[in-house]
Order: structure tokens, then C-alpha cells, then sequence
């Protein structure tokens, strides 16, 4: 399969910082590479450099199989972009900022007019799409400037951060577009801050820090890749906690961690329900008494956390401190699960 | 299509853009009339019943004056809307589309000369009621028009040049002023050059708002009894102030659109 996004040794600079360090990446068509990372990582640099926005100092990259320095021209007749920012005319209504945005590219009148009304509706601005922008809310201008990025129908795609600031309807909304185009063909770079965002809709994706690529795979590779599954047992009695621990340690071989404020002890396994049957029956023959009790895989959220080491605000002045930062992240993971 | 016609079609689209925002923002086109009105008062009343050049009426002196100034400070608002669009986020939207290059700059340029033709047509209004008239026919007349709006054209291409270059609005308010106004005073605008004294006469005389000036008094036949003036670019104030409408537009069409690149690639 062809990739319709490749970059080799990407490298761009802003004084002393490397905002990328020599990036590759490949996206084959049809597909939607999500790309994560803390802020300041990287990603929108990697994304303007891509549409043609900013020239890389170092490296090449093919978009459509154009050279992005050679033929930006052409480049951007096959993109469409919606940036982290939106970039829409405020002064304008959604309805001549989407009308505008065709004519540029050249879609002539009667088909940029029809366009325009169309993706109106399908981003429920139809009410909204005679108003100046500048009476939109946050919300319903990120939309704006997502239709803007498909007016063309275009087939590369790419999405900055897209579904931050929507509600949860406009997301999955936006979700579903996606992944329309994505069976239309498209082929589509998307950033994204949530976890679920990537393992709903990425069929690849690449984790960059300090504009580094630190890991590469479908989001079940790179969960294997952090450990197998854990078990999570929470208590009924605080009493009952170092034969909670004992036991677990027993058949996981290795650490447990303990929270005792909720009760809730954790431990990799491998083995699967088998060894959770193993752990019911001896909780069982001890007469411990279990409020929940689960196997769970790591969550895309757990492989952030451990592969980026740090919170995402601390991103930019990172040192060693920074494993005690990755700590306490989980641990917050592990309260969330627990309260489910 | 070829490059020139899609820069046309696309500067269009980005023109209709900006004139959507008068629409918009009426006030804008408010304070855009309301200073051409007040300098043909001003003018009109404070230096006119002050200044006398022998030979003419000083009410239909200056008034070719005013108009040629007036365009120059309407040109600056083209660097102004240049600053400010390059603060807006609009601008990485126009550098992901297929669009021409000089687009938004031909945009930006196209939909001033609108902006212009406005503060002429209020200001010739204006004029009429202090007691200026056009002593020439329509078609002369409309010739000069035509020169001042071209005229300005060039200079907003100058514009549109510093308003990329420092993209902060006020700098760019500050450092046309500090630009035109010695442009536009040492010149035969509002004085006759040719008293002024030695180094200063030469500067005004050659200046092409001068030039620019001169034609347009001809143009509307407002020269009254002044002799004809000895200088060459006075002499021919048309072929003159054409020229440096050439030499303007020739170096910084390319210019500023090679900025324009620049300055959103970083
Ligand atoms: N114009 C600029 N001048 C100086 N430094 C810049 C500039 N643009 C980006 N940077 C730096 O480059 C690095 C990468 O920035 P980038 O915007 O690509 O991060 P990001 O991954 O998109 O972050 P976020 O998740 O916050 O959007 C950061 O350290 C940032 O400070
Ligand atoms: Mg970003």
C-alpha cells in the first residue's frame, strides 16, 4: 500500500529548542495515524510542517506523494487542515467562511455554495450559519473550522488537537465524520490529548516527546509493549489487606500495589482469568471479603504516562525528577478505576 | 489558469473577504470620510484665509493638495489590515489553500482602492462646498481620479510591504505617519515649491507627490494664472508621477509578496 504521508528525518529548531528531532513517519492511504504526545512535544510543529505552513530545517517529507518543499502548491490542493487554533474569518458568517474557502479552492460558485450549506448541516451550524463567527462559541467555531478543512474533500487530512472544546455529542459526531471519510478513501493525521480519541479512531500511532518519536504501534501493541494485565481487587475491610497483598504477590510473582485509603491493591498478571480464578479461590479459602474485583488490561492512558514519564504540563522542563511525576499519574489512574 | 489570472480570481475572493467587514463594521467606513471632510475644512478655512499664492485661489489651490495627501495616509490603512491579519489565525487557513501567493495581498490592496474612492468622493463633495470647481472637462477630470487612485494603489503596495514587516499594528500607524507626513509637506501640495528654499525646493519638486499633486490641479484645471513651472517633473507631472507608479508597483509587488511568505513560514 502506498503511504500518503512520509517524512524522513524531520528537524526543525526554534533557537535552543528542537521542537523536532529527527521524525519519521509513514502513513499509508486509508488509514488515520494518531499522534500523541505532552504539550509541547512537537506535534503541531510536525502538523504545520506537513500542510505546507512551515519549512522543516532539515529532512524531507512527501504528502500525496508531493514533495512538501518542491510542490507546496500542490500539496495544498490535496490537504485540508484544521490547526489547533481555528482559523476562521470572524467577521464573516460560517456560511461565507465555508463559501470563501471553496472558491480558493477553485470549486467554482454553484459547488462551493452547495458545499458550504451542506456541511453546515452536517456540523449543526445550520442555525448558526447566517452569524458572523464572531458570535460563535468556542465550540462552535472549532466545528466552523473543521468543516473548513473537508470543503474540498480532501484526501489528506489533518487534525489538530480537533474534538478539544467539543461537548461530548459534537465529539462523536466528529468521530463518525472521521471515520466516514476514513472508508471514503481519506487518509488522516490526527493529535489528540484524549486517549480514547486515539483507540477509537487511530489504526497507528506514534508517541513523540521532545520532538522525538518514542513509540510506534497500534494501540494494543504499545499495551502490550508497557506489561500484560493487571488484576484489581478492592477490599471490604481495611483489615484484610496484607492477606489481599500476600495472596496477590503469591501469584503475580511481583510488586502489588497497594492503595489503603480505598482498599484497592493491583498487580500484573499474566494468565488471564485463569489467574483470576486462582486469586477468588484463594481470597476465598482465607475468608477475605471482596467488594470488587477485575482484571483489566493498561489503558492507553497508563502507555502515555509510562512512556512520556512526565505529566503533560511539565512536559517543557522536564529533568529526573521526573518519575515521581509518572507515579503519581498512575496512582490517579489506579483511584479512577477503583471508583468505577 | 494562468498565474496572473488566478492571482486576480483569488485576490478577489480575499477582496469580497474584507469588504464583507466594512459591511460588518460600518463604523470603519465612518471614520475613513469623516478625516477627508476635515482636512478640506481645515484647509480650506485655516490656511485659506491665511495663505496667499499670487496668481491663484488658494481654495482651488490646495484642494488637489489634500486629495493627494489624504490618499497616501488612506493607503496606510492597507498596512494596518496587513498587521492585522497576520495576527489572525484566518491567515494559516489562506496558507493551507491552493490559493496564489500574492492573493492576499492583492486582496488586501484591491479592496483599499474602494476604501479610497470613498474619502475622494467625500472629500470633492466637501470641496465643492468651500468653493473649489473643476475648470476642465469630465474626461480630464476623471483622468485625475484616476491618477490619485492609482497613485495611492502604488503606495499601499509600499504599505502592505512595512505592515508585513513589523506585524504590530500600532508600529505600523507610528512608522507611516513619520513617512508621510514629510512625503507629503515638502512638496507643492499645500505650498508653492518653487519659494521654498534651496535643498528643500529641490526634494519638493522632484517629489512624486508632488508630481502627483500638480497633475491632478491641471487635471482639474486649477492652476489658475501660476506660471509654468521650469522643473521637468513639474513640467510633466503625468508622465512623471506615472513613472514612479511603475517603479513602485515593479519593486514592491515581489517584495512584498516575498515577505508575505517569509513572514508566515517561520
Ligand atoms: N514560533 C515558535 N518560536 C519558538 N518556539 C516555538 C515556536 N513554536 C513552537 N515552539 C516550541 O516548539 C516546541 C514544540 O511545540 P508544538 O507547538 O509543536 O508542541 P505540541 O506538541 O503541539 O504541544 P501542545 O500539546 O501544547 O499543543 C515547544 O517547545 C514550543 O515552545
Ligand atoms: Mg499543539
Amino acid at each position: 500500500m502506498t503511504n500518503m504521508i512520509q517524512t524522513t528525518g524531520l528537524v526543525k529548531r526554534y533557537g535552543e529548542v528542537v521542537a523536532l528531532d529527527h521524525l519519521d513517519l509513514e502513513v499509508p492511504k486509508g488509514s488515520v495515524l494518531g499522534l500523541l504526545g505532552p504539550n509541547g512535544a512537537g506535534k503541531t510543529t510536525a502538523v504545520r510542517i506537513l500542510t505546507t505552513l512551515l519549512v522543516p530545517d532539515e529532512g524531507s517529507a512527501e504528502v500525496a506523494g508531493l514533495d512538501i518543499r518542491k510542490e507546496p502548491d500542490k500539496v495544498r490542493e490535496r490537504i485540508g487542515l484544521s490547526g489547533q487554533n481555528a482559523a476562521v474569518d470572524e467577521y464573516l458568517t460560517g456560511y461565507e467562511n465555508l463559501d470563501m474557502v471553496g472558491r480558493l479552492y477553485h470549486a467554482g460558485k454553484k459547488k462551493s455554495q452547495a458545499r458550504a450549506r451542506e456541511l453546515l448541516e452536517r456540523f449543526d451550524l445550520l442555525e448558526a450559519g447566517d452569524r458572523p463567527a464572531k458570535t460563535y462559541s468556542g465550540g462552535m467555531r472549532r466545528r466552523l473550522d473543521l468543516a473548513a478543512a473537508l470543503v474540498a474533500e480532501p484526501d489528506v487530512l489533518f487534525l489538530d488537537e480537533p474534538t478539544t472544546g467539543l461537548d461530548p455529542r459534537s465529539r462523536s459526531q466528529m468521530w463518525e465524520t472521521i471515520q466516514e471519510l476514513v472508508r471514503g478513501g481519506s487518509t488522516v493525521l490526527l493529535t489528540t490529548q484524549y486517549m480514547e480519541e486515539a483507540e477509537r479512531l487511530a489504526n497507528d500511532i506514534v508517541v513523540i516527546d521532545r520532538g522525538r518519536m518514542i513509540a510506534h504501534g497500534t494501540s494494543d501493541e504499545l499495551k502490550v509493549e508497557i506489561g500484560g494485565e493487571r488484576i484489581e481487587l478492592i477490599l471490604a475491610n481495611s483489615a484484610d489487606i496484607p492477606a489481599g497483598r500476600s495472596i496477590l504477590a503469591e501469584l503475580s510473582g511481583g510488586d502489588v500495589q497497594v492503595d489503603e485509603h480505598t482498599r484497592n491493591l493491583t498487580a500484573g498478571v499474566t494468565g488471564g482469568a485463569e489467574a483470576l480464578r486462582q486469586v477468588l479461590q484463594r481470597l476465598a479459602e482465607k475468608d477475605v471479603a471482596v467488594a470488587d474485583i477485575g482484571l483489566r488490561r493498561p489503558t492507553l492512558d497508563d502507555v502515555f504516562l509510562t512512556l512520556t514519564g512526565h505529566g503533560a504540563e511539565e512536559a517543557t522542563e522536564t529533568s529526573e525528577d521526573d518519575k515521581e511525576g509518572s507515579g503519581s499519574g498512575r496512582d490517579e489512574i489506579r483511584e479512577k478505576e477503583a471508583v468505577r | 489558469m494562468t498565474r496572473l489570472a488566478l492571482a486576480f480570481a483569488d485576490g478577489a475572493v480575499v477582496a469580497k473577504r474584507n469588504l464583507i467587514k466594512i459591511r460588518r463594521v460600518p463604523e470603519l467606513l465612518i471614520w475613513t470620510t469623516m478625516s477627508p471632510i476635515m482636512f478640506v475644512l481645515l484647509f480650506g478655512y485655516v490656511f485659506g484665509s491665511s495663505i496667499d499664492i499670487a496668481g491663484t485661489n488658494y481654495r482651488e489651490f490646495f484642494i488637489a493638495g489634500v486629495f493627494a495627501q489624504t490618499v497616501i495616509f488612506g493607503a496606510s490603512g492597507t498596512g494596518v489590515g496587513m498587521a492585522e491579519d497576520m495576527t489572525k489565525g484566518i491567515i494559516d487557513r489562506f496558507r493551507s489553500l491552493p490559493m496564489a501567493r500574492s492573493a492576499v495581498l492583492v486582496g488586501r490592496t484591491g479592496s483599499d482602492i474602494l476604501y479610497n474612492s470613498i474619502s475622494i468622493l467625500v472629500m470633492s463633495l466637501t470641496g465643492l462646498l468651500v468653493g473649489w470647481r473643476i475648470r476642465t472637462s469630465a474626461l480630464e477630470a476623471i483622468g485625475g481620479f484616476l491618477l490619485l487612485l492609482l497613485f495611492a494603489y502604488a503606495i499601499s503596495w509600499v504599505m502592505a510591504y512595512v505592515g508585513l514587516k513589523v506585524p504590530s499594528v500600532e508600529v505600523v500607524q507610528n512608522a507611516s505617519f513619520m513617512f508621510i507626513f514629510p512625503m507629503t509637506f515638502v512638496a507643492n501640495t499645500f505650498v508653492d515649491s518653487s519659494q521654498l528654499p534651496g535643498p528643500l525646493r529641490t526634494v519638493a519638486e522632484w517629489n512624486p507627490v508632488s508630481a502627483v499633486a500638480q497633475a491632478a490641479r491641471e487635471a482639474f484645471g486649477n492652476t489658475g494664472d501660476l506660471p509654468e513651472p521650469e522643473v521637468w517633473s513639474l513640467d510633466h507631472p503625468f508622465l512623471y508621477s506615472l513613472m514612479w507608479i511603475a517603479i513602485i508597483l515593479a519593486v514592491f509587488i515581489p517584495l512584498s509578496v516575498r515577505q508575505y511568505n517569509k513572514a508566515t513560514t517561520k
